[in-house]
This record gives C-alpha cells, sequence and structure tokens, in this order.
C-alpha cells in the first residue's frame, strides 16, 4: 500500500478539503468494514474487562464498601493510611523483594551456569535440558502443593530426612522464621528452568568466531566467559532479570497452598495480601487500594527497568 | 557440523571436566526430580508407610489409591472444566487477537498506532491489580459460576501479548502478496481469510499453546470467579481434595499426581513446540 492510500481523508495535502477524491472514497469503504468488524470484539473485552476495573480501583480505594449497591461511604485517603501502616503490609512488599533478590542472586546464576554446561556436545544434554525445564510446566498451585508435602515434618521428605539423621523433624513453614526461605527455594525449584532456556537461546546465539579467536590468543575458560561470553549474553540476563520482578509482583499461586501467606503473616505478597485483606473479606475499598498501589509498583518498575536497563535492546 | 560444534571451538572435553559436569548436572536432577516422584510414589503407599518410609518404592503397592480417584466422577468433572476453560479461552484469544493484529499489521487509520499502544498497556499489570472491580462486574453481569466468567477475563488479559505476537508476525509477511491481491480487487476480510491467516499457523500455534497453558494452570481467576464446586477446574479442585483429606497424604498426592499427568503426557508429546511457544512469548 502506498502512502496516499494509508492517509485518511482528514489529511489530504493536494485535493480542496471539501473534494474527497473518488479513490480515498473507495479505500476508506474497503477499510471500514474489516475496521468495524476485526477490532470491535478485542476492544471491547479489554476495555470492560481489564481497563475498566483498573480505573474502578482507583475510584472504590476512596470508599468503605462491601460490594453491594453502589459505593457511599467516602472515607478519603484512609485505606491507604491503613495499608501502609499495616505490619502485613510492610512484610509483602518486603518478601516481593526477597523474591526478586532470590531470583536475581540464586536462580539467574543458576541457570546460566546450567546453560552454560547444556550447550556443550555432552551426551543425555537434551534429557536434562527437558528435566530441568519440567517443573515451569507444572501449574504453580500443583507445584506449592507438591512442596508442601516434601517440607512436612511427620509424612514428607523433610521429615524423613530427619528421621533418617536422627533428629527433630523441623517445619519449615510452620515457624515465621524459615517460611519465606523454604518459599523461596520453591520459586527457584519452579523457574530456574525457564531461565536456563533463555541462556541456551542466547549462548547458541554467540558467534562461535569471537570464542575461536579468543582460544587462539590463548584465553583461560574462566576469561572465556568473563569476558566473550557474559558481555554477549548481557541482553538476556537483563531479560531474564526482568521477568524475576514481573514474576515477583504477580506470586500468589504457589504461597496459597504452601502458606496461605502465614505463618503470621511471614510470607505474604502483594496479591497474597490483596486476596486475604481484601477479597476474602470481601473488603472492595481495601482491596482497591492495594490494587493500586501494585498497578503503579508495576507501572514504575515496566517504565524504569525499560528505561534503565533495556535502552540498547 | 558447525552447528554441532562445541563452546570450546570443537575439542573434546577432557574426562575430567566431563565427570564434574556430570556430577553437577545429576546433583540438580536430583533436585528437580525427587519432590515429583516421591510425590507418585508416595500416592502408592499406605498410610503408615508413608509415615515410615517417605523415600523408597512401596513395599505393598496400593493400587486402589489410584484406582479409587481415577473412577470417581469429581477427577473427571475437573479435568473437563479446565478442558471447556483453556479450549474456550483459546479459540476467542486466537480469533480476536488474529483479527485484531491484522488491523494493526496492515490497515491504516487515524488513531491506530494509539490503539495498539492502549492494548500492549495491558502487558504491564497482573489481572491481580483490579480483581476486585472485575469481579463485580462480572458478578453484575450475571456470569458468577459460569465458564463465561472465566474465560472472558482470561481472554482479556491475553490479548495484550497475543496481539503484539500476531501483528509482529503479519508485518513480516511479504508486502508483494498484499498488493497482489489488492490490484485483484480483493477486500481486506476475505483477503485476510485467504492469504495472512493460512500463512499464520505456527504463530496460531504459539498463542495458542500460551494461552492454553495459561488457562489449563490458571488459579487466581477461578478462585475469584467460581463458588459452585462442580465447576471448579482442577487447581480448585486440587486444593479442595487437599482440604478435604488432609490428614490422608497418600490420598492427596495420587490426586495431585493424577492431575498434573495430562501436562506431562502433553508436555513429551509436544516438548519442542511448548519449549518454543512458552519462550517465544517470553523474548519477543
Amino acid at each position: 500500500m502506498t502512502e496516499t492510500m494509508q492517509q485518511p481523508a482528514l489529511s489530504a495535502p493536494q485535493a480542496a478539503p471539501w473534494r474527497i477524491s473518488q479513490r480515498r472514497i473507495v479505500a476508506f469503504r474497503k477499510k471500514f468494514w474489516v475496521l468495524v468488524l476485526f477490532l470491535p470484539p478485542a476492544l471491547l473485552l479489554f476495555t470492560t474487562l481489564v481497563v475498566l476495573p483498573m480505573g474502578e480501583a482507583a475510584w472504590y480505594s476512596f470508599y468503605r464498601w462491601n460490594g453491594y449497591g453502589l459505593p457511599t461511604e467516602w472515607i478519603g485517603w484512609r485505606n491507604y493510611e491503613q495499608m501502609f501502616r499495616h505490619g502485613a503490609f510492610q512484610q509483602a512488599l518486603i518478601n516481593n523483594a526477597w523474591v526478586i533478590v532470590a531470583s536475581i542472586g540464586v536462580q539467574v546464576p543458576l541457570a546460566l551456569w546450567l546453560a552454560t554446561m547444556l550447550v556443550k556436545k555432552i551426551a543425555g544434554a537434551v534429557v536434562f535440558r527437558l528435566l530441568f525445564f519440567m517443573p515451569f510446566i507444572l501449574a504453580d498451585v500443583a507445584a506449592g502443593l507438591i512442596w508442601s508435602f516434601v517440607y512436612e515434618g511427620d509424612y514428607g521428605l523433610a521429615g524423613g530426612i530427619a528421621k533418617f539423621l536422627g533428629v527433630q523433624a523441623p517445619f519449615l513453614l510452620d515457624d515465621p522464621n524459615t517460611a519465606m526461605s523454604a518459599v523461596l527455594a520453591v520459586i527457584v525449584w519452579k523457574y530456574f528452568g525457564f531461565h536456563m532456556m533463555l541462556f541456551i537461546a542466547g549462548l547458541q546465539a554467540i558467534d562461535r568466531d569471537l570464542l575461536e579467536a579468543a582460544d587462539i590468543d590463548g584465553a583461560t575458560r574462566w576469561q572465556k566467559f568473563r569476558y566473550v561470553t557474559l558481555p554477549m549474553l548481557a541482553s538476556t540476563v537483563r531479560l531474564s532479570a526482568f521477568f524475576a520482578i514481573v514474576g515477583s509482583l504477580q506470586m500468589f499461586d504457589m504461597i496459597m497452598p504452601l502458606t496461605g501467606g502465614g505463618p503470621a503473616n511471614a510470607t505474604q505478597t502483594m496479591v497474597t495480601y490483596l486476596y486475604n485483606f481484601g477479597v476474602a473479606r470481601m473488603q472492595v475499598g481495601f482491596g482497591s487500594a492495594v490494587g493500586v498501589v501494585l498497578f503503579v509498583i508495576c507501572v514504575v518498575m515496566a517504565f524504569g527497568y525499560k528505561r534503565i536497563f533495556m535502552r540498547n535492546d | 557440523m558447525t552447528s554441532l560444534q562445541t563452546q570450546e571451538g570443537g575439542r573434546r572435553l577432557d574426562i575430567r571436566t566431563r565427570t564434574a559436569i556430570y556430577a553437577a548436572l545429576l546433583l540438580v536432577a536430583a533436585f528437580v526430580v525427587v519432590p515429583l516422584v516421591t510425590t507418585a510414589l508416595g500416592g502408592f503407599k499406605t498410610f503408615n508407610e508413608l509415615r515410615a518410609n517417605p523415600f523408597g518404592l512401596p513395599g505393598d503397592w496400593q493400587w486402589q489409591n489410584y484406582g479409587d480417584i481415577i473412577v470417581s466422577q469429581r477427577y473427571w468433572l475437573q479435568m473437563w472444566n479446565s478442558l471447556v476453560m483453556a479450549l474456550l479461552t483459546v479459540v476467542l484469544t486466537v480469533t480476536f487477537s488474529a483479527m485484531a493484529a491484522f488491523v494493526f499489521a496492515h490497515v491504516t487509520f487515524v488513531g491506530s498506532r494509539f490503539l495498539l499502544n492502549y492494548f500492549l498497556l495491558g502487558l504491564m499489570f497482573p489481572a491481580a491489580t483490579g480483581i476486585l472491580p472485575l469481579f463485580i462486574r462480572i458478578r453484575d453481569l450475571g456470569l458468577i459460576d459460569t465458564y463465561w466468567g472465566v474465560v472472558l477475563p482470561q481472554v482479556a488479559f491475553g490479548l495484550g501479548m497475543s496481539i503484539l505476537l500476531c501483528r509482529n508476525y503479519f508485518r513480516n509477511m511479504p508486502k508483494e502478496l498484499f498488493d497482489a491481491a489488492f490490484v485483484d480487487g480483493c477486500g481486506y476480510i476475505r483477503f485476510f481469510w485467504y492469504v495472512p491467516l493460512p500463512l499464520a499457523r505456527p504463530i496460531i500455534a504459539t498463542v495458542g499453546i500460551i494461552a492454553f497453558v495459561g488457562s489449563w494452570n490458571s488459579y487466581i481467576i477461578p478462585l475469584i470467579m467460581l463458588n459452585d464446586e462442580r465447576m471448579f477446574p482442577w487447581p480448585l479442585g486440587v486444593m479442595i481434595y487437599q482440604g478435604e483429606y488432609a490428614t490422608e497424604w497418600q490420598l492427596v498426592l495420587a490426586f495431585i499426581t493424577l492431575t498434573i499427568l495430562p501436562t506431562f503426557i502433553a508436555f513429551i508429546l509436544a516438548q519442542r513446540h511448548v519449549i518454543a511457544g512458552l519462550t517465544a512469548g517470553a523474548v519477543k
């Protein structure tokens, strides 16, 4: 299609504004039906179920409301005040940060390390890749349930190991001091395979001539990794970290079967907090306020991250 | 053979490195596999054996644990619910996003860029943020405890990513195709149906896989939109089951194993497509 056909009648530079050329009318008529039939389904669904609820959340967040009738009890910023003063909410923010730290500090290096081994020509590489990717395809709920059995001190694996060693069985998920670490281990278990696949794809895209050149220059294996592979993987590392952040902000499905946010709110995340204190108690105003804060964090993260780290990608 | 060459520029690895690599890989493999295998085996044990011997093979295989579940109506009902909701989600997501993406890729109109960015907004925040107003909307539409009450929000939240993937794919098709068709006097809609859509099969498969896996594993939206147990998809069903049989872990383990079994079978059968689909959605 040429430029002249693309521009709608309004911006026609050569014709007088009141005389629309025949060609344009034909082009517009052609477009009319496709626009009227193809866009509205997506637009309607997206607007009513994604965009409007977000706007309504901002509106409801200033009310105390149980969800029936119309919100009438305006309470200003009190929902927000109450939330930021609530210890459980502060804990949720800290836990979200912990998920990001564990992902970037443990998961990404682990995934990168495994990826560098599995791109090599070794027997069984394909099987290992599949195996490591397997937890990722499991539902978070299933992963959470399986690990709640693993951590179970009476019947589970933790109990079995403790019995084998002849020590008192630990109940990691029931102790506020250890529960969050236990949850983080499950997150690493579930997601490292996904990050590994990203790194394998990234490693395969690296130009082999560079590594051969380094070989000829007598670089050690570590030097090759540090000065050739790692810089070439920088954009994959940033992408991987980005997913870790997005995943942290959504973390919910896995926490529910493991701890439900407990014990004593030790494992709340933003979304479990929203569920436990907003949805479960049908406090629409309060829950909406939590949603708004989560939204703001997501948007700031998305824009901030793009601006600071992904400028060149 | 270049594609098969190793990182070390084609040299074979010496025995020591090889051993170290395998040791590390096996260690990680154990970390991945042990929870899964003990779960599956635990389902074959009696309660007392599970307590005495959580590791290792069952002394006396309790096929009954699995048998009772597999003939129960409850298991098949929740699998059916999950399947129906996943299929509806896939069909709607693919249809709506392919149509919208085609418009964004090939029909120019005022505000096209703005509208595309509007959809991409949806990529930025999770469904949980507006979940309460969403619940109220679905309730007011009378869709609580229906498949649509779960499917429509899932489709709506999948649109951003799917439209982006499809649009990039449509845009990369050769322009000559379009010029030729338009010279022949073909309308946009007929053209869409006969030319780009059949060519777009790979991206439709990708979008479909992402939508299916997302819906199959989805938890928070059904949790909020469904109260009636007969409508529950398996992630809700398995949680309820665990709540009911909390003291009989062997049954819970058998139930978990059976619910995740279809996922594993599908993954093994279509691993290439699944991995490609799920990572493509991430990278693009």
